[in-house]
């Protein structure tokens, strides 16, 4: 019953967009979404990206999107209608959209399109994603010089190498600053359920960590923080209404840098495909503004930023032990892409044994 | 504080929307209606309260829309499946697909707002008892209507005669009409109460457990409240039960987490659903008491020969 009333309203937007679109000649950048574009999270965060595009470019391109397409047979049905509307590049947003992102872009080799935290790329279909661990690695540094117990707490959703390579680069900038100190995790098993999040929260500081970071997608865990009076980081976009006295920093996603990037080397006839994986240094994540916190600890988060946007700090240079007090990265050596895109083991000092 | 009263006071709160949406349930499917939006009620009811309490910037205004809200929104399944007899399974299904996205609209000036959090009641004296007074006394609004709507519906079904007359009307329409008993309209308020009882099980969630609005954020909570209805056999005291024991488990395996004793997360967050659905079971095992307790007409039905 869901699915069919989403296949038709997924059917029903399509075609309204493909009449809005027949008339016109500007260029068109299309995006795909898994969520709506106001869920306060991911979707919202490439909708704003979307926004910035728009308004960069003005009247040379449209950008007509499709919102809370499931993840399925309906993403290829409305990522087709996309492609035979004339979209020149299509944005497709989610992790999940993989396999259907692929198997269009192989039926029209004439379009060009861009499966957002994937791996699998063609000629025409290009990957694109965000070094998160770049902001987690100076929250770590931020949280081991504001923690007076020594102990963080950590909401993680799932076991991917995706948050775990952020539980790792969070355990690894403490470290750097304080070599005894301890991350506690949960694992919520959700992206998605403030009741959830808020309790994995109050659970953490019950037990006595006085400083909270997330990898999920709402502000619950920020406003339980602000509720016990302590510091706490946000996820994904700025969470300070939420805790204007409580956040120190947050990373942000600012997809919108990368679209306009992108969308140039449409205009300019020069795109082409590849794993495209940018950092601080692009602008694809920004800072939350240094907030709650002392100068010094400020001045060094800035410093941080600036060594990592310069290239002359690789979060993970080692040398860096794994959990099991096996060796990974010998002394100067960083961690290659291939190792931190699959990372499926924690490093010394996690106190959790990680699911499998 | 004591770490056992901070967990408990936690087990409360994620307790309370179950408690509230299930015992609501529990009257609309003795009243033999198999209502599945419960979902759809309660996310309607917690958009509705955070829009009402940002406006007026009263909380207490907040649960009466949330209530209202839950209410009204039920009567549209009532209209569907007890006037127009269509099929409740479906249009439950329905309702809760319309509840998500319309409430999503509602919310959407609201998302990211930080909300205004329900206080809560002292109650004097019985408040200073050391460690039950801290949790049971010194609870939001909200808290001690659903303790009090266990007691009041327990001894509405089984010791009054409107709860016999509905009781009735669950177990054989028909016979209950013959009686002369006034079938669609006990329905038609069974079904509001179930839906009121949704909406203020919404109104905690975004007054009380998280203050805030966010899409689709009860997560499933009213599914959950369903299967409880099922599995404590359409009692109020094993809803209680059942609603208390999901919210202590699923607390306690958050701390087991963070104390890392090293069992797999995945195997942890299942855990509540399955020691909830096996204590209850065990404790209805016998199967001539259920059999007694189960609406004999639920989701069947119902039009009067005229």
């Amino acid at each position: 019953m869901k699915k069919l009333i989403l296949a038709l309203a997924t059917s029903a937007a399509v075609l309204g967009f493909a009449a809005a679109a027949a008339a016109e000649d500007k260029t068109k950048i299309c995006f795909i979404y898994v969520g709506s574009k106001t869920d306060g999270g991911w979707t919202q965060a490439h909708d704003l990206g979307r926004q910035a595009l728009q308004e960069k470019f003005g009247d040379k391109i449209e950008t007509p999107f499709l919102e809370s397409v499931p993840e399925g047979p309906d993403a290829e049905r409305a990522i087709e209608r996309m492609a035979r509307s004339g979209c020149a590049l299509i944005f497709t947003t989610s992790f999940g959209f993989m396999d259907a992102t692929v198997k269009i872009a192989a039926k029209f080799p004439d379009v060009k399109f861009e499966h957002a935290t994937g791996f699998k790329s063609s000629d025409n279909l290009a990957t694109y994603n965000s070094r998160f661990y770049e902001g987690r690695y100076i929250q770590g540094q931020i949280a081991a010089k504001m923690s007076q117990k020594g102990v963080a707490g950590y909401i993680a959703s799932f076991p991917i190498p995706e948050v775990v390579m952020g539980i790792n680069a969070f355990m690894h900038g403490a470290q750097s600053v304080n070599p005894d100190f301890k991350v506690k995790v949960i694992w919520a098993n959700t992206w998605f359920d403030p009741g959830k999040e808020a309790d994995a929260a109050k659970a953490l500081i019950d037990q006595g960590v006085d400083i909270l970071t997330q990898h999920t997608d709402t502000t619950a865990p920020m406003q339980v923080a602000t509720e016990r009076g302590i510091k706490a980081f946000g996820q994904a976009s700025d969470m300070i209404k939420a805790g204007p006295e409580t956040q120190l920093t947050a990373i942000v996603d600012t997809w919108g840098a990368y679209y306009i990037k992108r969308t140039q080397a449409v205009l300019d006839g020069t795109w082409t495909s590849g794993q495209i994986w940018d950092g601080l240094k692009d602008g694809i994540l920004t800072m939350a503004p240094y907030t709650n916190m002392p100068d010094d600890v400020k001045k060094m988060a800035e410093e941080t930023e600036a060594k990592i946007k310069s290239g002359e700090l690789h979060p993970f240079t080692g040398p860096i032990k794994k959990q099991d007090g096996s060796d990974w990265l010998k002394d100067g050596e960083k961690a290659d892409d291939g190792t931190l895109l699959g990372m499926n083991f924690y490093i010394a000092g996690v106190d959790d044994k990680l699911p499998q | 504080m004591g770490i056992v009263e901070a967990i408990l006071l936690t087990v409360i709160t994620a307790a309370t929307p179950l408690v509230l949406a299930a015992i609501g349930e529990l009257v609309t499917e003795r009243s033999g209606v198999l209502n599945l939006g419960v979902e759809g009620m309660m996310i309607m009811g917690a958009a509705l309260a955070f829009a009402a309490t940002q406006v007026t910037g009263s909380p207490y205004i907040g649960i009466l829309a949330g209530i209202v809200c839950g209410a009204l929104f039920s009567l549209l399944f009532g209209f569907l499946t007890l006037t127009l007899v269509a099929n409740q399974v479906a249009t439950g299904l329905a309702l809760t697909i319309l509840g998500l996205g319309i409430s999503g609209q509602i919310g959407e000036p609201y998302v990211g707002m930080s909300g205004i959090k329900l206080q809560p009641i002292v109650i004097p004296v019985l408040a200073d008892i050391p460690f039950i007074g801290p949790l049971l006394f010194r609870q939001d609004l909200i808290f001690y209507i659903s303790i009090a709507l266990i007691i009041g519906v327990h001894w509405f079904l089984f010791h009054s005669r409107a709860g016999l007359k509905l009781r009735a009307i669950g177990d054989s329409h028909g016979s209950a009409h013959a009686l002369g008993i006034h079938v669609i309209r006990t329905r038609y308020l069974a079904v509001m109460f179930g839906g009121a009882c949704a909406g203020l099980a919404g109104a905690q969630l975004s007054l009380v457990y998280t203050p805030q609005w966010v899409e689709n954020m009860s997560a499933g909570r009213g599914w959950i409240a369903l299967a409880l209805v099922v599995f404590a056999s359409w009692r109020p005291g094993r809803v209680l039960a059942g609603g208390y024991l999901f919210g202590a488990v699923s607390i306690s395996q958050l701390h087991a987490q963070a104390l890392g004793i090293g069992i797999p997360s995945q195997f942890l967050s299942a855990l509540p659903y399955a020691a909830t659905i096996v204590v209850l079971i065990l404790i209805s095992h016998n199967r001539r008491v259920t059999l007694i307790n189960t609406p004999a007409s639920l989701g069947k039905p119902f039009v009067p020969d005229r």
